[in-house]
């Protein structure tokens, strides 16, 4: 009773408000107490409304306690306070209004406001309008995200009114680009929207489509005779047409109850053997039902006989269909809208596939820098010197694990790098060295035996790898500062590693072109792979030049090792994954020219890049396409892209 | 001069008989049809064994004699098997559905059929539709058709495309297993219509077939052991006479063949058929006796490791091939079958299913740099044939390019 | 006496570099045609444009009475059209015997069918046994051509290229390492087959030419600087600059 009347007063109180000015948000709170202390999802919407509303500036601090279940309500008078915890299980409530201490109180005689998480988005939404114009700049962002989450009409006004006093440009800017947003989601004025969305087209953000895409979202549906009127129609559909099929239509008719369900055929079957009597269905025996034409006709006639329900004809179909109208339409009703967001939408969708080329020729390109990366050591021993070693890729490894295990010692990941490239280098230089040494030098003049025995040191590697290091991938952890991506829009991105991994791509082509173009061992490289004779009778030790020039060839795969476990597992399989590619890329490139290698590299890569993109779902029907497009190029250009001719390609 | 193929040949006939008395021997010590000292698994790997000898007598025919180091012949033979597993996991499925409809009380129609079979074989995959490719899979005789047509067409494709193009060599063989990657990760897809990477499953069920395994396993082994008799017969007489004569003339000097008015390329793609369906067939028999196929079975390693085998058998003779294939094959799986003991070093203990691969790799290497000749070496000096003295010069397919290049400067 | 081959304005580039500058030549039916020049002449290109391993950038090459244009053709047609060849160094089939060797040069289809199913007759080893006859390797039929000896291996390539039945030889530098007897042997070879076909011979050896006493054609840069008896090209003053000067 004398909660009741306290109810009353409030009500009058806040009757008052209206025209003289309230100080007080007590009476707010108790006008709207008991939905507040009902605290349900579906009621509490007007009391949080009218706190919000209610122009008082303690209205964002009892949201606020509210949200953080630090409201509680004095069980003796109702009244509602922010209360701290303290001692001997007593709560210590302060007032609202005046931010004093009211006393504290036993817990017992007070109730807490947990309001579930429904409600605390709610109140949260509500917070919005006074974070927006918080003086803590990190609020008024805070809020900013909040509302991108959580776009509401109700938020288009406090967004607008924190304009004026908005002091950050940037927060400016974002509170602005909001603001067109929300316009064209949520504003009442038509022509607003439509300017919202002029305004805005040809933006690449992800925002901008998410507000126009439920905009042109179209729900399909059915009507009798005619499309009902005040429905916003994107397009009528007649089934058979436009991937609509018949058999869609008319599952829809038969949902909306507009038809009776078709019979299908293992629904025909079930039918029969419920009705099975003395070897027989309805006449019919049951040996010559194993054909859907007498199953049919024996269903017909046990849905005469009102055993089962009647059979829907092909033709009873046509005609349910043509009595109906197919349509798509928005749930915008304005149709002005839509047309303007379709176009639009139509304008970003041009923009986003440019932009999307643009974000597929930079994937490619760092797909071929990997490529050319894993090559150029192949180009150097197989190019220019003509060994074939199906090794190569176990040098790659190497390389890989030479940089997980500097990793283990030194923690430091930017030194470790520092580390692991030289040493990498010179662990593989060394395995190249000795394998030169030990076999290869053997063989020349016997590509293919080559092949066979440094595939043999292959698996021998392989198995290596996998007993030492166990079949699990190590990681290789690259640098802090290699981490992130160059964020161009939303659409294009670039990850730091990637262009880390390109840019040694480019300062391995010069080292390459400086080696073997500037400097002594290029020279009498060239001159022992030209003519050993020659070169051996003009003092130079082709042993010796075959030794470094492998060993460098070798190095490189192993620095190349380094850079592909920055970027994918290390592995025991890490080097036979891209062996194969990178003789491609060799032999596609055309054998012994550097340039060859990088065009075949870049080639490669961008083919797998835009094969994946016509089938994006399945990289490995791309990797297959590839490889047949490949077999087919090098029938039309055998000796690859860059091919010497004459008698120095010596057939 | 005028002697007849055989006779000009014992070593035909010896190799005839040895095998023979192999398959006469397995067959009285087998579980199935002997005394039961060799235990039914065992026949599977004997009969398994022959079928890679046969594939190995391909690989001779096209790496050792006609010089064109295919690096993919591990293609068709996975295809045969998937052909041959195509028709009996088809079979067998429909038998068993049928006789799950059959308990019903209305008859099933051909369609319920179908889509029951449908159902099982491409439950895994998340489909239940039969892809084209499946169109002949309820017949026998079809599938055994394709068994060969398949293969044998992609083949005739691929070879006709590499060898018009005049690539050869290392580059060739870089390309044979470019194809067998493509094929590879062609069938992983679980939409290529083949169970992607589950491959085909319970193909050591002969539908229809109520005998033991025991008995079923002899069966294979016979059936292989013939096959291996058959393609060596084949294979030996395609070398001997003037069209052997020609084909190691490619391997030795390709421009001299073709100066001579012989179409190098006509010669290359028959041979490269040819061993493609000698590879399919082995496949076919090989893979019922493994029991299921998988794309991984394509892998460009297994090829490697068939030219691994030939080697150390000992290439341009087919018994070395047969040899080495038998060997390798069978203490390859002696080691990774973890029957070899173990060595303790102290502080270290070598298990053998670790290290067989880098034993077999090393040992690859040393073969190839101390023994070109391979196993079939060791034959030579038992029965004093000598190669010409070349002095100095070397025999191989390259060897004989250079000097050709060497002829023109 | 007809015209069997004829080349006209045959030119040919590699990297830039001139190799044959708008060459013509023509040769009838059984006449001995030598070939001479110095180093770097285009006499080896020449025979690889005839035989058609290198295809020129421009010009005909004419072959026989139909007028047949050999650049459409592949080596292996060419051969069976009636163009042998021999190479400066010998290639036989060394892992081969002699008289293998000498049965697969033999004229006979060389579509793969016929090969495989091929049956040597006896009119065919009657004719392998006197081509083994004719250069003078009668005991040496079942040994292995690799086996053999330089000027053995040089006179089987002439007996593989005697038994393809060519209308058109190409030889180049048959002499090459061969001793006094071996070469008068391989200058009576060669004399014998001109009578029934044309047969050119590139050589460097004055000697050996002057022995073939036949008609010489000088090259010199991609092109013909001479043509003649050797008495008329040998007094030709571009020759002696060119070539003989030196």
């Amino acid at each position: 009773m004398k909660q009741l009347l306290l109810a009353a007063l409030a009500v009058l109180l806040v009757c008052f408000s209206a025209t003289a000015q309230e100080t007080s948000i007590q009476p707010v709170l108790q006008e709207h107490q008991e939905t507040i202390l009902k605290s349900s999802r579906k009621t509490i919407g007007p009391a949080i409304d009218a706190i919000a509303a209610s122009g008082l500036p303690q209205a964002q601090a009892v949201l606020e306690a509210w949200a953080n279940k630090e409201m509680w309500s004095r069980e003796s008078d109702g009244q509602f306070f922010k209360g701290e915890e303290a001692e001997d299980k007593q709560v210590r409530l302060i007032d609202f209004d005046t931010g004093d201490v009211v006393g504290a109180i036993a817990k017992s005689d007070l109730k807490q406001l947990k309001p579930n998480s429904g409600i605390r988005a709610m109140i949260s939404t509500a917070l919005v309008r006074f974070q927006l114009m918080d003086p803590d700049p990190a609020k008024r962002q805070d809020a900013l995200t909040s509302i991108q989450r959580d776009p509401e009409a109700s938020l288009l006004e406090p967004l607008r009114a924190s304009f004026e006093s908005e002091t950050d440009p940037v927060l400016l800017a974002q509170k602005q680009r909001l603001e067109r947003l929300l316009t064209i989601g949520y504003d009442t004025d038509t022509s607003a929207r439509i300017t919202a969305i002029d305004d805005m087209s040809g933006d690449l953000g992800v925002d901008l489509r998410a507000t126009l895409n439920p905009l042109v979202a179209t729900t399909r549906a059915v009507a009798p005779e005619a499309v009902p009127e005040g429905i916003n129609v994107a397009k009528i559909l007649s089934p058979g047409e436009d991937d609509f099929t018949e058999a869609q239509a008319y599952d829809m008719l038969v949902a909306k109850g507009l038809a009776p369900p078709r019979i299908p055929d293992d629904a025909i079957r079930n039918a029969l053997a419920d009705n099975i009597s003395g070897g027989r269905v309805a006449g019919f025996p049951l040996a010559i039902l194993d054909n859907d034409e007498n199953r049919r006709a024996a269903y017909i006639r046990l849905a005469e006989e009102g055993l089962a329900p009647p059979f829907v004809t092909e033709e009873q179909i046509q005609a349910s269909l043509g009595q109906h109208v197919f349509f798509d339409s928005y749930a915008d009703r304005s149709p002005e809208v839509t047309e303007a967001a379709v176009a639009a939408l139509r304008k970003i969708d041009t923009k986003v596939g440019l932009n999307q080329s643009l974000d597929l020729v930079l994937d490619a390109l760092s797909l071929a820098s990997i490529y050319f990366l894993a090559a150029i050591g192949l180009a150097i021993t197989f190019g220019v010197m003509g060994v074939i070693n199906m090794a190569h890729g176990e040098f790659i490894m190497m390389g890989a694990y030479t940089g997980y295990v500097v990793q283990q010692i030194i923690p430091d990941h930017t030194i470790s790098i520092i580390v692991a490239i030289p040493l990498a280098f010179a662990v593989t230089f060394a395995a190249g060295v000795a394998m030169e040494r030990l076999v290869i030098r053997w063989l020349y003049s016997r590509p293919l035996e080559t092949l066979l025995a440094t595939f043999g040191i292959s698996i021998a590697l392989q198995q290596l790898a996998k007993n030492i290091f166990g079949t699990q991938a190590r990681p290789l952890t690259s640098p802090g500062w290699l981490d992130g991506a160059l964020v161009m829009n939303d659409v294009v991105s670039i990850s730091y590693i990637r262009i880390a991994i390109f840019v040694l791509a480019l300062i391995f082509l010069g080292v390459f072109l400086f080696i073997m173009k500037r400097t002594r061992l290029g020279l009498e490289t060239r001159a022992v792979t030209q003519n050993p004779r020659m070169a051996a009778s003009m003092g130079i030790n082709p042993g010796r030049v075959n030794m470094l020039t492998f060993g460098l060839g070798s190095g490189i795969a192993g620095v190349a090792g380094v850079a592909i476990g920055l970027y994918a597992k290390v592995t025991s399989e890490l080097g036979s994954d891209y062996i194969v590619q990178s003789f491609m890329t060799v032999v596609v490139g055309g054998v012994g020219n550097i340039w060859g290698t990088l065009l075949g590299a870049t080639m490669i890569g961008f083919l797998q890049k835009g094969i994946e993109w016509l089938n994006p779902s399945n990289t490995l029907a791309a990797q297959t396409y590839m490889i047949v497009f490949i077999i087919i190029f090098i029938q039309f250009r055998p000796r690859g892209i860059i091919a010497l001719k004459g008698r120095a390609a010596g057939d | 001069m005028q002697r007849s193929f055989i006779a000009k040949n014992p070593s035909i006939l010896i190799f005839l008989a040895l095998l023979a008395l192999f398959t006469l021997g397995v067959t009285v010590l087998s579980e199935g049809f002997g005394i039961g000292v060799i235990s039914t698994s065992f026949v599977k790997t004997l009969g398994k064994t022959l079928c890679l000898c046969l594939i190995a007598v391909a690989m001779d025919l096209i790496w050792g004699f006609t010089g064109i180091l295919s690096l993919g012949h591990f293609a068709f033979f996975g295809l045969g098997g998937y052909m041959i597993g195509m028709w009996l996991m088809y079979e067998r499925t429909r038998m068993i559905v049928v006789d799950s409809l059959s308990q019903s009380e209305i008859p099933a129609t051909q369609s319920e059929i179908v889509d029951a079979i449908g159902n099982q074989i491409f439950g895994v995959v998340g489909s239940s539709e039969f892809p084209l490719i499946w169109i002949f899979a309820d017949s026998l005789f079809l599938q055994l058709l394709m068994v060969v047509l398949v293969p044998g067409l992609l083949a005739l494709v691929f070879g006709w495309l590499a060898f018009r193009s005049r690539v050869t060599g290392v580059y060739l063989s870089i390309l044979t297993q470019a194809m067998t990657l493509a094929l590879a990760l062609y069938l992983f897809q679980n939409d290529s219509g083949l169970r992607g990477n589950n491959g085909l499953s319970g193909l050591q069920n002969l539908p229809g077939v109520t005998a033991s395994q025991d008995a079923v396993s002899m069966w294979f082994l016979w059936a292989s052991a013939f096959a291996l008799g058959a393609g060596y017969l084949l294979a030996a007489w395609v070398v001997s006479g003037k069209f052997g004569s020609v084909i190691k003339g490619i391997r030795d000097n390709e421009a001299r063949v073709r100066f001579l008015g012989y179409s190098v390329e006509a010669y290359k793609l028959t041979v490269f058929t040819l061993t493609a369906c000698i590879a399919a067939i082995a496949g076919a028999l090989y893979y019922p006796q493994a029991g299921i196929i998988n794309p991984a079975e394509i892998a460009p390693i297994a090829s490697i490791y068939l030219a691994v085998w030939v080697a150390i058998g000992g290439r341009g003779r087919l018994y070395g091939a047969v040899i080495g294939a038998a060997l390798v094959s069978l203490l390859s799986s002696w080691f990774t079958g973890g029957q070899a003991p173990d060595i303790p070093l102290g502080v270290y203990t070598i298990k053998w299913v670790d290290w067989w691969l880098v034993l077999l790799g090393l040992s690859f290497v040393l073969v190839t740099l101390f023994a070109p000749k391979g196993m079939g070496g060791l034959i030579d000096l038992w029965t004093d044939r000598r190669s010409p003295d070349r002095h100095g010069a070397d025999l191989g397919p390259d060897a004989g390019a250079l000097r050709e290049q060497e002829a023109e400067q | 006496m007809s015209t069997l081959l004829e080349v006209s304005g045959v030119s040919v580039t590699f990297d830039g570099f001139r190799a044959i500058n708008n060459l013509s030549f023509s040769i009838g039916d059984a006449e001995l045609r030598a070939v001479i020049g110095p180093n770097g002449a285009g006499k080896t290109t020449f025979m690889d444009i005839v035989t058609g391993k290198t295809k020129p950038d421009e010009g005909r090459v004419i072959w026989g009475e139909k007028s047949i244009s050999l650049l459409k053709l592949s080596e292996a047609k060419i051969a069976q059209a009636g163009v042998g060849r021999k190479f400066q160094k010998p290639t036989v089939f060394e892992d081969q015997t002699v008289e293998e060797n000498l049965t697969m040069a033999l004229k006979k289809p060389r579509g793969w069918m016929a090969v495989l199913t091929y049956k040597p007759t006896a009119s065919d080893r009657a004719k392998v046994v006197d081509l083994a006859k004719q250069i003078g390797l009668t005991d040496a039929l079942e040994r292995k051509s690799g086996e053999l000896s330089h000027g053995q291996k040089q006179w089987l390539e002439i007996g593989m290229l005697l038994a393809q039945e060519p209308r058109l030889l190409l030889v180049d530098e048959p002499a090459a390492g061969m001793t006094p007897e071996e070469r008068e042997h391989t200058t009576d070879i060669l004399l014998e087959a001109a009578k029934t076909r044309a047969v050119v011979v590139v050589e460097h050896d004055m000697e050996f030419v002057r022995r073939l006493n036949c008609r010489v054609t000088v090259l010199h840069e991609g092109a013909v600087l001479a043509e003649g008896s050797l008495d008329h090209v040998t007094s030709n003053q571009d020759v002696i600059d060119v070539y003989l000067g030196r």
